[in-house]
């Protein structure tokens, strides 16, 4: 395309001159109205162009293409947890590299790290501020049985005493490509599960916090 | 018309075990009068696991994994505190090679930690993750390296008593020498981007300050102490191992603000780049660990031994009453007597200052809070 | 390199200027009564010994009697040496704090304070550090199971 030959696009009349030469073109073209769409629109080519699918399919692949975990690491697996997150090992592609800081926005809670007794008034009541349906992650030996320090005097053995657990990552710390592989049994466990599913579970919690 | 007086009150703002920037479970009390910070008291033990008391029910090389775990971004250095003060306390020599390759895990942990400790900081500047990536990148280059020769990423337990517990692969030593050839010219990059950078220069030029006196009484220890003027290092004053072979500058600060305490650390693993690279010239063959008893009863005694971790100093005392397991196991934290001067530090700045001040003193609760 | 200074040189000194402080002294430790610590420290940081840095503040349960130890250095002259005090009490054990001297005691006297039970005279915040409000007992204890 020749430089000499382009039409000066900046010019304002030559923008005028555009905009009516095109009205015009619109005036003189249409002279009776568009058919209605059902009167053209073939079935052939809609079946073609639509997905059916169920309701379920829909909401597991919303769900687990964007699992938001909540930024709770606590000692050494947190820094495996960063280092998934980082560029390397990346969680990004799976929709996950928003580790939210509120609760509230988030639906896996990854327990990376060592519960102590005054830690854990903390983690529940974060885990109750979560919002259905949401997930848990127990992420290295500490979390899963209180590993190392499980003679300790002040070290929750187990997550689990204190919240209910879906997956459990062992290692101390468990490498980054171990946990993108917890995170993937967790895509499995999320897509398998019934869509009201933790509208069954019976409510751990109703606000009171005296159960536990 | 009068103008009427605004009549303030103070706000008590709990910046709680759970938030992105504390560097793990640190509970703050901050009392607040509008923005500006009038009283902080700081909490812990929201990861105090009593290593102190379990490692009395351990035997001495047991103890070493559970050494891992107290400044576990900075694994090697922890484990060589420990090693060391078993040796002093119950006279076992370490060969000549052990001690190089204790050189060279040592301060290429220094570059790792610094790496996160700067990363961290310019994180909490607002900077959300970009610096932080780029450190990433030269620290998983470390991380690999470290895999390579002991097979673990975060936890190392490759130091033994009387050595190391294994001796390195031959591929080891020229990744070693590739990366410390290459690392000088990532630093200039990380200068190049954050040093003169107008956002850094007016968030931490003058921010924090620590006076030289008060440093001194507050025991601090490691780049806090030197950035505020103090030129203490126990590589030289107090020095161990082999490090009085080694030809290298210890960077001091003048302020004793944030940038200072930044700019030591980013010094300091310019310096780390030369030490690695003399312990690689001069490291010797031979074995890498004394044969040392498998249950050591080291005699009755006891003993503080310390080294200059990339935080501070971290020194292990340890009473021995002749038996397989110590009777008394205590940790200097570095890290928890930094803190002892935050509300110093931090009175009459604003909220997000005080975040920054924080991330300066470069804390691991693992440490903090055993 | 620091040097360690001969504990029984150290004994003498103190005993001179501050004459039935010292309880026994060896190669590296001196151990002073419990009620002349606060008086054998200042001495120790002010004369010429110089002991501007603390280095470490820590207690061992022997169990006959608690021992607190010091463990102080000198930046200016780079010299060090291990102070101890010893406390029979097993009731209620106390010892003057060091605070007003060295900065850097104030969480280490916490730390000793809730994990070993020993309490300290003139600390201005003497509360649990890591143990919660309400935990029974002090764990490091030898007798604490």
């Amino acid at each position: 395309m020749e430089i000499e030959n382009r039409p000066d696009v900046y010019s304002g009349r030559e923008l005028d001159r555009a905009e009516g030469a095109e009205i015009e073109r619109m005036r003189g073209a249409i002279t009776q109205p568009l058919p209605e769409p059902s009167d053209w629109i073939d079935e052939e080519e809609i079946k073609k162009n639509i997905l059916l699918t169920t309701v379920e399919k829909m909401v597991h692949w919303g769900r687990h293409y964007s699992t938001w975990p909540v930024n709770f690491g606590l000692a050494c697996c947190a820094f495996e947890m960063i280092s998934l997150a980082a560029s390397r090992f990346d969680l990004s592609r799976f929709g996950m590299e928003l580790l939210r800081a509120s609760p509230r926005q988030a639906d896996l809670m990854i327990v990376a790290g060592t519960v102590t007794w005054k830690m854990a008034p903390t983690v529940r009541r974060i885990y109750d501020q979560m919002a259905d349906p949401k997930w848990v992650l127990a992420m290295g030996v500490c979390a899963i049985s209180g590993g190392t320090f499980r003679e300790s005097y002040s070290v929750v053995p187990g997550v689990n005493c204190i919240i209910p657990v879906d997956v459990y990552v062992p290692g101390c710390p468990p490498r980054p490509e171990a946990l993108m592989y917890g995170l993937m049994k967790l895509h499995d466990k999320v897509t398998s599960e019934d869509v009201t599913h933790s509208l069954k579970i019976p409510l751990i919690t109703t606000g009171k916090r005296a159960k536990i | 018309m009068e103008l009427t007086e605004l009549r303030t009150e103070p706000f008590v703002l709990n910046v709680g075990p759970h938030h992105p920037s504390t560097h793990g479970v640190f509970r703050m009390k901050v009392t607040l009068d509008g923005e500006v910070v009038v009283d902080v008291e700081p909490m812990f033990g929201y990861l105090h696991r009593g290593i102190e008391k379990l490692a009395e029910g351990r035997t001495y090389t047991q103890n070493i994994p559970l050494t891992d775990r107290l400044d576990y971004l900075a694994s090697m250095t922890d484990n060589w505190a420990y090693v060391l003060s078993v040796e002093k306390l119950a006279g076992i020599p370490v060969p000549e090679r052990a001690e190089y390759l204790r050189v060279i895990v040592g301060e290429m942990m220094r570059i790792s930690s610094h790496l996160l400790a700067t990363g961290f900081l310019i994180n909490e500047l607002g900077a959300f993750f970009t610096p932080l990536m780029y450190m990433y990148r030269e620290r998983e280059k470390i991380l690999d390296l470290f895999d390579m020769l002991c097979g673990q990423r975060l936890t190392y337990n490759y130091m033994r008593v009387g050595g190391v517990s294994h001796d390195a692969p031959p591929e080891f030593w020229p990744a070693v020498k590739r990366f410390i050839q290459e690392m000088p010219s990532y630093i200039d990059e990380y200068e190049q981007l954050i040093s003169g950078n107008e956002i850094v220069l007016a968030r931490t030029k003058g921010v924090g300050v620590l006076s030289r006196d008060l440093a001194i009484n507050s025991s601090a220890s490691g780049p806090f102490l030197r950035a505020s003027g103090v030129d203490w290092d126990l590589r030289r004053d107090d020095t161990y191992s082999i490090y009085n072979r080694f030809k290298f500058d210890i960077p001091v600060g003048a302020a004793g603000d944030v940038y200072d305490r930044y700019m030591c650390r980013v010094q300091e693993m310019r310096q780390s780049c030369r030490i690695v690279a003399q312990a690689l010239e001069g490291i010797p063959k031979g074995e890498v660990r004394t044969p040392a008893p498998h249950l050591i009863r080291p005699p009755v005694g006891e003993v503080y031994g310390h080294i200059e971790a990339p935080r501070g100093e971290l020194g292990f005392y340890l009473v021995s009453d002749n038996s397989i397991a110590p009777y008394r196991f205590h940790v200097r934290p570095s890290t928890l007597i930094n803190l002892t001067t935050l509300r110093d530090l931090t009175i009459g700045w604003k909220l997000a200052d005080l975040i920054v001040i924080f991330g300066s003193v470069d804390v691991v609760l693992g440490e903090i809070d055993r | 390199m620091t040097v360690a200074l001969w504990g029984k040189g150290v004994a003498d000194e103190i005993s001179k200027r501050i004459p039935g402080s010292v309880a026994s002294s060896d190669d590296n430790n001196v151990v002073v009564s419990g009620d002349m610590l606060f008086a054998v420290a200042e001495f120790l940081k002010t004369s010429e010994f110089a002991m501007d840095y603390l280095a470490n503040l820590t207690s061992v349960d022997y169990l006959d009697y608690f021992e607190i130890v010091y463990h102080l250095v000198s930046l200016k002259r780079n010299h060090r040496i291990t102070l101890k005090t010893r406390v029979y009490d097993r009731e209620k054990p106390a010892v003057a704090s060091v605070v007003p001297l060295w900065r850097g005691a104030d969480l280490q006297e916490r730390e000793v304070y809730d994990l070993m039970g020993i309490a300290f005279e003139g600390h201005p915040n003497l509360k649990r550090i890591f143990l919660w409000n309400g935990y029974p007992g002090h764990p490091l204890r030898r007798d604490y199971l």
